[in-house]
Order: structure tokens, then sequence, then C-alpha cells
């Protein structure tokens, strides 16, 4: 399985699920970062971490850390 | 339980609360609705502030508060929940809301919808203020605002508060709503929750326990949360069980806020179908400026020189305004002290009172004018781009890039580093940063630094005169605070402060010009906040230890130096008199000075400071200095009789340093002492204005009065390290 970490700048995928349920999860999952949403990853940080996402139509940024806890599918 | 208190005709007072995202212009809003009339205050016990301020609609008073941006209402924190408690009427000396304005950023309305919804189903008239049409009609959103309003069943007001477009609009809705004239909406996104929450809460107040039925709603959701924490503390370990069962039934193993997201995000979509209509999404100014912001190079260097520019209008900037502010009231000190006859009552009000007030305003350069780029940094959108390009360096302090900007104010002055450090999310993170703030080397230490290295480094240059000894030492302090604040900050973060890792999910908003009349209130509302509650503290403290220095004034001193006095009179004449009667003057201030509280503890007190190379003097100079750490050049200019007029350009204090001896003949000062002395000042937290303002912050003492100590004990062992082993090195 592919985790949002993986992918590089300009990729989109579709949220298939979470490996984790814990408060991280739950604050993303109120911000949107929500199963069946697209994600799309915008660009790195200049050390490559953290990342700029775009979902729903705005920028947020996460770690990679956090980003490994979230399952994308149909990779684009 | 409503604040309705007269009949619906004759209203004259109404609550409405202001409850938003971040970034969707609510400040904006508030001001524009308020104007001046805003006061801000603490919610009793939590470090959330209370904004309020009051507007007249329609002939009636209505108090709006504001409440801090948030993207939901998940209470895991106990100033979060304060939100809750506020919206409910669930805090002590606030009544039910009798409406709430929820702000709403047009150009992101999906996520911006997942408060409001959660609003909607409070049971209390909403109004929706739908800002920021015209930056989602450039993005291609257009919004049928009256369609949304038939379906949400709350008034909507589309806006550009910016450009005060929709401001009558909101007012007349506003009215409506405190006149009653509008009902409330009936939304419930989560029916089950709901009846399950209102059964809980109906047989724990049977059983005598008063919980409220959002409370359980929330305790349940979000599970180990505070919300939960604190009904469990309320009704007892009964009702965990009680919760554990029904959110097995509700969830059928999934968490509640899993399903609460599902369900809320499931909902805005029936909602927005057909309303909201996108266009193909154009590249916007935002994509573009990022590009380069962000970008490996160029947003590295723009980090840099935004940076750079703050940091040096900070240090310089201010630095002829607080010179202008010392000297003003220097010299109202000299004309009140020539005024006043002498004595302990003109001493009082020179050396306490006014020289306690001027070391208050003397800080407010500083903070106006780092609040002003920070404010200019946040409302732009710059600020989150700092913390995205700085989190991975502030990650070795386990630390996140929020804390960056902080750190690096409190180069120039802690005090308004401290309060910078409101822009961190998570509590642990901030505490920390307040915590390891003041290690970091403030204009404060530079006049010590300044005549101790001019003094006692010897003026030596290496590789061609390019490395001088001495800028080698400044550097060396400066670096000492930084690498100690790392290690302090990491120590902390898996001691005291210990915690699960903070989520570094953070909003990076699009791009906004500053509002300045915003702006500006913020910039008041700041000044007026430090002078009046730091204010107070720093003033007692001086007007304290102005006591402690000047008592008792044992009468054999003064009979001493009237004798010394008329003898000087009646055998010289011309400079000569006029030169030894001023150093008699000196003389006698010392002579009290060590007869004083303070020096009496400089005696009791040096053993302790013995190992550290310490003369009595030098360890009552640095107690006397707890109000400001620069007065300690001063302290020791008077304990070595100079008279008060010392500062760090002063020749006559380097060579009395110099020349200060220990009763066996040996020099007071070393390199190695200056060195430890210089440690000392770099470590300690000797600044009332400091420990004030972490008292203001954090709400409580304890923090204070734990930052002093680890310091001081840090400040100790520092010098001593110093002392001992650069004596060892010098005699080798």
């Amino acid at each position: 399985m592919t985790v949002l970490a993986d992918l590089k700048p300009g990729q989109c995928g579709l949220i298939s699920g979470f490996r984790d349920h814990g408060p991280l999860v739950q604050r993303m999952m109120t911000l949107g970062v929500l199963e069946g949403n697209e994600v799309k990853v915008i660009r790195l940080a200049p050390a490559g971490d953290p990342i700029q996402i775009e979902i729903l139509g705005y920028s947020l940024s996460l770690r990679r850390s956090e980003a490994a806890v979230i399952d994308v599918e149909n990779v684009r | 339980m409503t604040a309705i208190t007269t009949t619906e005709l004759g209203r004259t007072t109404a609550t409405v609360v202001v409850i938003g995202n971040p970034n969707t212009g609510k400040s904006t809003i508030f001001t524009a609705l308020t104007g001046v009339r805003q006061k801000v205050a603490n919610y009793p016990g939590v470090t959330v502030e209370k904004r309020s301020g009051h507007l007249s609609l329609d002939g009636m008073e209505v108090e709006l508060v504001d409440l801090p941006g948030t993207y939901s209402l998940a209470a895991h924190s106990p100033d979060e929940m304060v939100a809750v408690d506020v919206l409910f009427g669930g805090l002590e000396g606030m009544e039910h809301p009798d409406a709430v304005l929820v702000v709403v950023d047009a150009s992101n309305l999906r996520r911006n919808l997942y408060l409001a919804s959660q609003v909607l189903e409070l049971g209390v008239p909403v109004v929706v203020a739908l800002n920021m049409v015209d930056v989602a009609k450039a993005r291609g959103i257009e919004i049928d605002a009256e369609a949304l309003a038939a379906r949400i069943r709350a008034t909507v007001v589309p806006m550009v508060a910016s450009h005060d477009q929709g401001l009558d609009e909101l007012r007349a809705a506003l009215a409506k709503a405190c006149r009653g004239q509008l009902t409330a909406p009936s939304v419930h996104v989560l029916p089950e929750l709901f009846a399950e929450a209102e059964r809980i809460a109906a047989s724990e107040g049977e059983r005598g326990h008063p919980v409220k039925r959002y409370e359980v709603e929330r305790g349940l959701i979000d599970a180990g949360a505070f919300a939960e924490t604190r009904l469990i503390e309320r009704a007892g370990a009964s009702l965990r069980a009680e919760l554990e069962a029904t959110r097995a039934r509700l969830g059928s193993g999934r968490p509640l806020a899993a399903l609460e997201a599902q369900r809320r995000y499931g909902w805005i979509a029936a909602q927005l179908d057909g309303v909201e209509k996108r266009s193909e999404p154009r590249r916007t100014w935002t994509d573009r400026i990022d590009a380069v912001i962000t970008h490996k190079v160029w947003g590295s260097l723009v980090f840099v020189l935004v940076m750079g520019a703050v940091f040096q209008s900070v240090f310089r900037w201010a630095t002829p305004v607080m010179d202008a502010i010392d000297g003003a009231f220097k010299s109202l000190g000299t004309a009140v002290g020539d005024a006043l006859p002498p004595g302990a009552l003109a001493s009082l009000v020179t050396d306490g009172v006014i020289a306690g007030v001027g070391s208050v305003l003397v800080f407010l350069p500083q903070i106006l004018i780092l609040f002003l780029f920070i404010g200019v940094l946040e409302d732009s959108g710059y600020m989150s781009r700092a913390a995205f390009l700085m989190d991975r360096v502030m990650r070795f302090a386990g630390l996140s890039g929020q804390s960056f900007i902080p750190m690096l104010s409190s180069f120039a002055c802690a005090v308004p580093g401290i309060m910078a450090t409101r822009v961190i999310a998570d509590r642990r993170d901030r505490l920390t940063t307040i915590l390891v703030a003041p290690l970091m080397t403030c204009s404060a230490r530079l006049p010590i630094y300044t005549v101790l290295i001019a003094a006692f480094i010897p003026h030596r240059h290496f590789a061609g005169g390019w490395l001088g000894l001495q800028g080698l030492v400044m550097l060396s302090l400066y670096l000492l605070g930084i690498v100690l604040a790392v290690i302090a900050a990491s120590i902390f973060k898996r001691t005291v402060l210990k915690g699960p890792t903070p989520t570094f999910l953070m909003e990076l908003p699009a791009y906004k010009w500053p509002r300045p009349r915003a702006m500006v209130l913020r910039l008041v509302e700041r000044a007026k906040v430090f002078v009046l509650r730091a204010g107070t503290v720093i003033f007692s403290v001086s007007v304290v230890v102005w006591a402690l220095s000047y008592f008792p004034r044992p009468a054999s001193i003064h009979e001493r130096f009237e004798n010394e006095r008329a003898e000087v009179t009646a055998s010289a004449s011309g400079e000569a008199r006029d030169t030894a009667l001023a150093s008699l003057a000196a003389a006698e201030d010392a002579a009290y000075l060590e007869q004083s509280v303070f020096g009496r503890m400089g005696h009791v007190i040096e053993p302790v400071f013995r190992p550290l190379g310490w003369a009595w003097r030098v360890a009552m100079a640095a107690i006397a200095s707890f109000p400001a750490r620069e007065v300690v050049i001063s302290v020791l200019g008077t304990t070595y009789a100079l008279g008060k007029d010392v500062d760090e350009g002063s020749d006559t204090l380097r060579s009395a340093l110099q020349g200060a001896r220990w009763p066996d003949g040996k020099p007071v000062f070393t390199a190695a002492t200056a060195l430890g002395l210089m440690v000392f000042f770099a470590l300690c937290l000797q600044c009332v204005a400091t420990v004030a303002t972490i008292r203001r912050e954090t709400q409580s003492w304890k923090w204070p009065a734990f930052a002093w100590t680890y310091m001081t004990v840090l400040a100790y062992v520092g010098a001593l390290l110093t002392y001992q082993i650069g004596t060892r090195l010098m005699a080798g």
C-alpha cells in the first residue's frame, strides 16, 4: 500500500484509510483529510520535511511522519 | 437560562458570540462591528483570552464575545473546552448567548462549514457571515447565499469585510437575532448521539450529578480528552463505563470522532450540492507567491532577509527610542530629586517610583516594533510559511517551526518573545518555548558583557587581525545561550512537559494584505496589557528592591560623613574641594548600601558565592540586580564607591573594577572571575519584566518560579565551572 508520504510533488491520490486512530488522525479528519477525498502533494519544505498538500481546495502542511499514516490509492 | 431579562420588545441588552476558523477575517469583522470598544480579559483559570466588545443595534446594547479561531468544537484541552462552555452558557458569570455569529471563508467553504455545522446544533439563532466572497469569485467559486441560508436554516450574509462590504446587512441580521425574531435552526447531524447524550445527562442528573448534555456529547466523541476527564471528575468513575459502552454501541468499533467527521462532511456535501459552483481552478496569486516563498533557494533567502529585518529593527530601531525614554526618566528623576528635600521620600520617588515606571516603559518600543512585524507576518500569511520552513531545524530542540519567531525575538528581549508564543498552538510546546526563551542573549546583557570584556579580556587578535579575542568571548556567550536553550528544551520535552508529540497540521492560508486599522488596535491592546498587568508587578518589585537597598540608614554614617564634609570644606577650596565632596558623597552612598538589607544579605550569602570567586560586594550586586540584569553595573559602580552615574562607557568603572582588591591584596576580578560573572548573567533570570510576563502568559506563579529556579541553578553551576576551570588553566 502507498502512503501519502511516498507521493512526489505534483502527484495526486485518493485517501483510502488510516493506519492509526489517535488524536492526530481525529484532527486530520476535522480538517477534511478524510477517506474518499482527493489529496495532492504541492511541495516539500527545503529540508524535505514537512510537506505541503492540497485538500478540499486549500493548503495544509504536515510532517512526513504524519503523512505516513494516511493510505492513498489511484496515485496519478 | 437565557439572557432575556425583559420582554421581547423592550429588550435592552444581548450577548452574541463570534466564532470561526483561523484566517477567515473574523478579527476584521469583530473590529469593524465594535471599533475601539473592545477589552481583553482572561477567562478564569485558563490561558484563553476573553476578547469582548460592545455595539449598539437599534437601541440595544449588545456584547460581542470573540472566541479564539478554531476548526472544531472538539475539546482536547481545558482551553478548547472554554469555547464550548461559552457557546453553551456553561461558564460561571456568563449566560447562554442570544445568538452566534459564525464567520466562514467563502473560498474555503467546505472546511469552514464543519465548525458551522456544530454551531447549528446549539439551539440558538445563528448568523453566518459568508466572508471573502471576492476571493472566492476570483478563484472561480460561486455561492448562492440565499439557497444556502434556506438549506441550513440560518441567516447568511455575503461579505467582503476587508472592504467594509456587507456590514450593514450583518448588523441588521444580528439585530433581528438579538430581538428573538430569528428561530434557532434544528440541525442534528448525529441524532443518535444527541439522544444518547441527553439520556446520560438526564440519568446523571437524577443521581445528583448535574452534567450538561453538550458536555456528554463532547465527552463521548473526544475519547480520552479533556471533556471526558472533566465529566468523570464530576460524576465519578461509573460514568466512564457508561461512556465506553455507549461509544461501542454508536460507533460499532470505529472511533466516534471518525464517525463525526464522516457524517459532518457528508452533511456539508449535501448542503452545498447545487449551492456552490466551481469552475476550473485557476492558478492563484497565493500559488505563485508560494512557489518563491517556499522554494529551496529563494524561500530560504527570503526567510533570512525577513528574519534579519525583524531582528535588526527590534534591536536597532528600538534602541534610540529606549535611550530617549531612559534619558527622559533619568532627567525627570534628577529634576524631582532636586525639587524635593533630600531624604527617604526623595529617594523613594526618584530611585523607586520614577525608576520603576521607567523600567516598565523602556520595554514598550521593542514590544510595539516586534508586534507590528508579527502582526504583518501573521495577517499576510507569511508566519505559517516561516514555521513550514523552520520546522525541521526546530525539531532538534523537540519543538516545532512555530517556536522560531518567539525564540528569535528573544535575542532582542525575552518579554516580547514570550508574548509572541501565543502563535504556538500546542500548550506544551508553548510552555517549553516560554521557559527557554530567556536563555537567548537579550540586549540587556550587552552592557554587562561590554564592561567586563573591555576590563578583563585581553585585546588580542588572531588570524591576521580578523579574529579578536574579545569578539570571540562575546560570540561564545551568544552560542552558550543557544546551545543551552536547545538542551533545556529537549530535556523539558522529555520530563516536566512530556506528552504526545504535537501535530504539525497547519493551514497555509492564502496571502492577504494586512489591515492597518485592526493592526493598530491590536498594538494598542498589547501595549495596554503589558503596561497594566506586567507593569504593576515590575513596579512593585522595583519599589521593594529600592527599600531593601535604602533601609536601614544608621545616623552614625550620616554623622561621620557630616564631620568629614566639614573638614573638607574648612581645609580645601575651589575645584579640589568639589572633587573631594563628590567622592565623599559617593563613599557615603556606598557606606549606606553596605549597611542596607541588601548589603547585609551580601555578607550573609558571600560563602555561597565564594566558590565562584565573588567578593561580598559582587554577591550583593547580583542580588540587587534581581529587577534587571543591567542594574548589576550601576550597583558595582556604587559599591566600589564611584557614585551612581556609571554606565558601560565609563572608564572610571573599568579601572575601579580592575583595581578592586581582596584584603590580602589579590585582585577581586581576574579574567576567570569576569568570565564566570558573564556566564552567570548569560544564564540567570534576573529580570522582573520577564518573570512578570511569564506569570501573565501562563496564568500561574508556578512557571515563573520554575524558570527562575532552573536558570539560577544553571547560572551558578555555569559560573562555578567557568571560574574554577578558568583559574586552573590560567595558573597552569
